[in-house]
């Protein structure tokens, strides 16, 4: 059961991994990352070290995304923010 | 001459110095005469460019990923006894980790006890790394145009006038979660799971969700460019006088006198305690301020 719990989210890692880079709108991508980010953090915690995985889901799940999707609006890549 | 330069850097650094003309080009404009018989036409050029780009993106791609998978074949088993990795160092942290540090805890023990002098070092590295953001996207008088000063007057309105109700609903809910959260993990480093990076990148999270749903103006009241400075730095010197502390003691064979305290307490294990508190204090300040320096140019 763990084993096979354990496939399932590393096929989703991958699976995650090369949606984000084939993704054509930026934003998608990010949010793909955050999602990334999400089954690493449970994948820390399955393998027994908690620690790591609060830090996962505050800084990737979280900041890094944020960090991201400013940055977007900050050079307008984002849809609705450039200048007319 | 020395002046000169000086008075150029500084022109240079505050972007004053006078706009330079338009550069005078040669005319570079060449005139193709004679045809060649077999020429590919523009078309064919981008076509073939794509496929050569493609084959060799696959070719590269191909390589990198079989080198990376030969190398995690060649590494060892995960939790085997015999690895490397497990050594006299591993040995000595688990046998009198607890006994001389008095972290239930071991990774915060390792990691804050034994080698803080790494995690002193991390932290000075998020304190620089956001010192270089301020550098670069501060906002003053002398590197904002009028046109971004007018930019940034609308997004402020907007802020204001169009805030969301149901973000702000779930906000006011959620956080005090999360800081409690963020504070527990902090406070709790040396007993379970977390320690001042886990928590402190909770707490900074909490904040940029709190300036995202109320707006930066909010924020400020409570944390301003002052309360930041301070934080921070007040912070870092914390960590670096009682760690010095400890190193000259240490060195010189000194009893430090600060007691370790029962194992399990909340007041206990000496210093982990206090430089746990200090690394969150820097983590929480430097991640809202990456935040609000990337998005609003200030704090």
């Amino acid at each position: 059961m763990t084993i096979a719990f354990e496939m399932l989210l590393i096929l989703s890692l991958i699976i995650c991994a090369v949606s984000a880079l084939m993704s054509r709108r930026l934003l998608v991508a990010v949010v793909i990352y955050m999602a990334y980010s999400l089954i690493m953090t449970i994948i820390w915690a399955l393998l027994m070290s908690p620690d790591l995985a609060i830090t996962e889901a505050a800084v990737g799940a979280g900041v890094t995304g944020i960090l991201f999707l400013t940055t977007l609006k900050k050079i307008h890549a984002l849809k609705g923010t450039k200048d007319e | 001459m020395k002046k000169d330069m000086w008075k150029r850097f500084s022109a240079w650094v505050n972007g004053t110095s006078e706009e330079r003309g338009p550069l005078e080009l040669p005319d570079t404009a060449v005139h193709h005469e004679k045809k060649k018989l077999f020429e590919l036409s523009d078309e064919q050029k981008i076509r073939l460019f794509k496929a050569g780009y493609l084959a060799v993106a696959a070719v590269v791609c191909l390589a990198v990923v079989s080198v990376l998978l030969y190398t995690v074949f060649q590494l060892p088993l995960f939790g085997d006894p015999n690895n490397p990795a497990v050594n006299d160092v591993v040995e000595r942290y688990v046998e009198k980790g607890l006994e001389e540090t008095g972290a239930v805890n071991m990774v915060a023990g390792m990691i804050i006890d034994y080698r803080s002098f790494d995690n002193f070092v991390e932290s000075s590295v998020l304190f620089l790394a956001v010192t270089s953001v301020m550098m670069l996207l501060l906002r003053d008088k002398n590197n904002i145009s009028r046109e971004e000063d007018i930019q940034e007057e609308h997004e402020r309105i907007i802020e204001k006038e169009a805030s969301d109700l149901i973000l702000q609903k779930v906000v006011s809910m959620v956080l005090p979660c999360i800081m409690l959260f963020g504070v527990y993990v902090v406070l709790n480093g040396h007993i379970s799971p977390g320690g001042g990076f886990s928590g402190g990148a909770v707490m900074g999270a909490g904040l940029i969700l709190y300036a995202s749903a109320f707006g930066t103006d909010k924020v400020r009241e409570l944390f301003n460019m002052k309360t930041f400075k301070t934080v921070t730095s007040t912070a870092l010197l914390c960590y670096a006088a009682s760690k010095a502390y400890s190193f000259y003691t240490g060195a010189n064979g000194l009893h430090t006198g600060i007691p370790l305290g029962t194992p399990g307490a909340i007041f206990s294990s000496g210093l982990i305690l206090v430089l746990d508190i200090c690394v969150g204090m820097v983590v929480a300040c430097t991640m809202y301020g990456f935040y609000v320096l990337f998005a609003r140019g200030e704090i």
